[in-house]
């Protein structure tokens, strides 16, 4: 699982109303490599939470970017900022371990990187 | 500009669609509410293999040919006729200012015959291209890789065409090739030599299609909601896009066969960068955080029909009803469960899937998907799901029995996603499934499909059983 699908995933169980950003328990992070396109990239930042960017980067070991969200001219002047993005965002896999929910601690398993978002049968 | 263009004989529905979609990837401008224009050959039908298209330039209508899946060619043309005296009155007409930029000495070109109705010798092949010598080619012949290609084509009038209308009148064309299929796209990805399959795998050529009705292409991101074993994301991948997958069948997505035979392997068969993400969700309750919105360029997916593959979504077949309240799983049994599922109607899943792509989907996304309606039960004009976010551009229809066929629906987000238009869609949603029939909303789509022919139906006379029409393959295959 990357970094930019655990951006958009929240804990949906009934009743939540706090699900995001998932905490991440890292079991086994790998690093695989990824063509860098930078249009891709510009296209996503505009969609981060960054916060929880931010967050889950860290929790996955790699601690390279900036606090704050960057203007959007960054993007265009700074290729070493967006590599940095590109390699948080798609080259940070974390294969095993799982997904926290911040109100209720339900736990969602991560196993060959892949999460498992079913809900059980008292959550829906 | 006019171009001739010349599509495989198949699939006749989605032919146009394909080219009115890649023309538009390719930068041809196209006014909100308008087509491509297109024209019909004198005498031909709609059915016909030849087209007259009009593009804004060469280089479009090369990139069209190169990436499409049913357009054989796209040419200059520079004569026709019913004869090949009219075809030469045809050709000298034609301006040489336009001509004679292509015969010059020092290029090589090439002539091919191509018949269609009827198999020509080499001899009959080599008179045609002599019978050609009022163009004044001055370039030299080089059979293997000239640079530039002419094409004669004859269309022979034929009274029996596989079904297809007759042809009432012979027509020749002429043209100069202007872009050309690539040919070798098909037989590398057929499923045939594919590692992982299921037994809902899109067929590769269906997959490209679909790739080619939402545009996908370098820099966007794909995604598909029921993606199996990832068939449709290995097409929109081959085209350049970052794809994203989700199933609610673990095995499936996770799993797979084994190590080396799974999804990831797909894309590993073909040297194409692996999925952004595979998820494991339910499409009913998706785990979206609630400020995710406009994210994917494209939804493409084949959603379960409940033939060969039913949907299912969480809750499970008695909580679901009711009979049962929802049950707590003990702690210590939490960590290995397999929440159970239950039925999933085809109805509730295009709505899911119609709100998902409203949602998520940029303005002026494609979502594109199939729709399965049963062959004898509409007897007009058949209704598709609607929803006030979505346009629909494109209806194709794939006959897969006698008894149904599926709709490729390409459909494209015109307004944003708002709580009105939620409330909008719900109600449309409503009515979409009171007024339609009953088959759709019991998933008894299935049970028609399957049932055995009434034997009362079968005629004990055998001349009275042969078919009436004759069997018309254009919509089949």
């Amino acid at each position: 699982m990357r970094l930019i699908t655990h951006n958009m995933l929240s804990c949906n169980i009934k009743g939540v109303t706090n699900g995001f950003p998932l905490r991440i328990e890292a079991g086994n992070v790998i690093k695989k490599e990824v063509d860098f396109n930078p249009d891709f990239i510009r296209h996503m930042f505009a969609k981060l939470e960054w916060k929880a960017l931010v967050e889950g980067a860290r929790s996955m070991g790699y601690a390279e970017l900036p606090e704050d969200s960057p203007d959007a001219a960054v993007l265009e002047s700074d290729e070493s900022f967006l590599k940095k993005l590109h390699h948080a965002l798609l080259e940070l896999h974390l294969e095993e371990g799982a997904l926290v929910c911040p109100e209720t601690g339900r736990k969602f398993p991560v196993n060959k990187g892949i999460p498992n978002m079913l809900l059980h049968e008292d959550e829906v | 500009m006019w171009f001739l263009c010349v599509f495989y004989h198949r699939l006749l529905d989605f032919r146009k669609p394909e080219v009115e979609a890649l023309a538009e990837l390719f930068g041809e401008e196209i006014a909100e509410n308008e087509s491509l224009q297109w024209r019909l050959p004198v005498h031909h039908h709609n059915d016909t293999p030849f087209h007259f298209v009009q593009l804004s330039s060469e280089e479009i209508a090369r990139n069209i040919a190169k990436r499409s899946i049913l357009v054989k060619g796209m040419y200059e043309l520079w004569g026709e006729g019913t004869c090949y005296e009219e075809l030469k009155d045809s050709i000298l007409s034609y301006s040489d200012s336009r001509k004679l930029q292509f015969l010059t000495s020092d290029s090589t070109f090439r002539i091919s015959v191509e018949t269609f109705g009827k198999g020509l010798t080499f001899d009959e092949q080599k008179d045609r291209i002599q019978s050609l010598t009022y163009i004044p080619f001055e370039g030299r012949v080089n059979l293997k890789n000239p640079d530039h290609n002419f094409f004669l084509m004859e269309m022979i009038e034929s009274e029996e065409n596989n079904g297809l209308q007759p042809i009432l009148q012979r027509r020749i064309f002429f043209g100069r090739e202007v872009g050309f299929a690539d040919r070798k796209l098909l037989p590398t990805f057929q499923l045939k030599s594919r590692t992982y399959l299921g037994p809902t795998a899109m067929d590769a050529e269906m997959a490209f299609l679909m790739a080619n009705q939402a545009k996908a292409t370098s820099g966007k991101l794909v995604y598909d909601p029921f993606v199996g074993t990832g068939s449709i994301l290995v097409s929109a991948a081959q085209f350049g896009a970052m794809t994203m997958g989700a199933d609610i069948d673990i095995r499936v997505v996770r799993d797979g066969r084994g190590p080396d035979c799974n999804v990831w392997s797909n894309f590993k068969q073909y040297g194409l960068p692996m999925p952004v993400a595979l998820l494991r969700m339910d499409n009913n309750l998706p785990p979206w955080r609630s400020g995710l919105k406009e994210i994917f360029d494209a939804i493409i997916c084949d959603p379960p029909y409940g033939v060969r593959a039913g949907g299912r979504k969480s809750g499970g077949r008695k909580i679901l009803r009711g009979t049962v309240d929802p049950y707590t799983v003990p702690d210590d049994k939490r960590t290995d469960h397999i929440p159970s599922t239950g039925a999933y109607s085809l109805v509730e899943c295009v709505h899911d899937l119609l709100h998902l792509a409203a949602r998520m989907l940029v303005m002026k996304g494609r979502l594109v998907f199939f729709f399965p309606v049963l062959r004898d039960e509409t007897g007009g004009e058949v209704k598709f799901p609607e929803h006030p976010c979505f346009k629909l551009v494109a209806v194709s229809e794939q006959i897969l029995s006698s008894r149904y066929s599926r709709f490729l629906l390409t459909m494209v987000k015109v307004e944003p996603y708002s709580e009105e238009i939620k409330e909008a869609a719900r109600l449309m949603h409503l009515e979409f499934r009171e007024n339609h029939l009953k088959w759709l909303e019991d998933g008894n789509i299935h049970s028609s499909v399957f049932k055995p022919i009434d034997s009362s139906q079968i005629h004990t006379d055998p001349k009275a059983f042969k078919d009436p029409k004759p069997k018309y393959r254009g919509k089949y295959v």
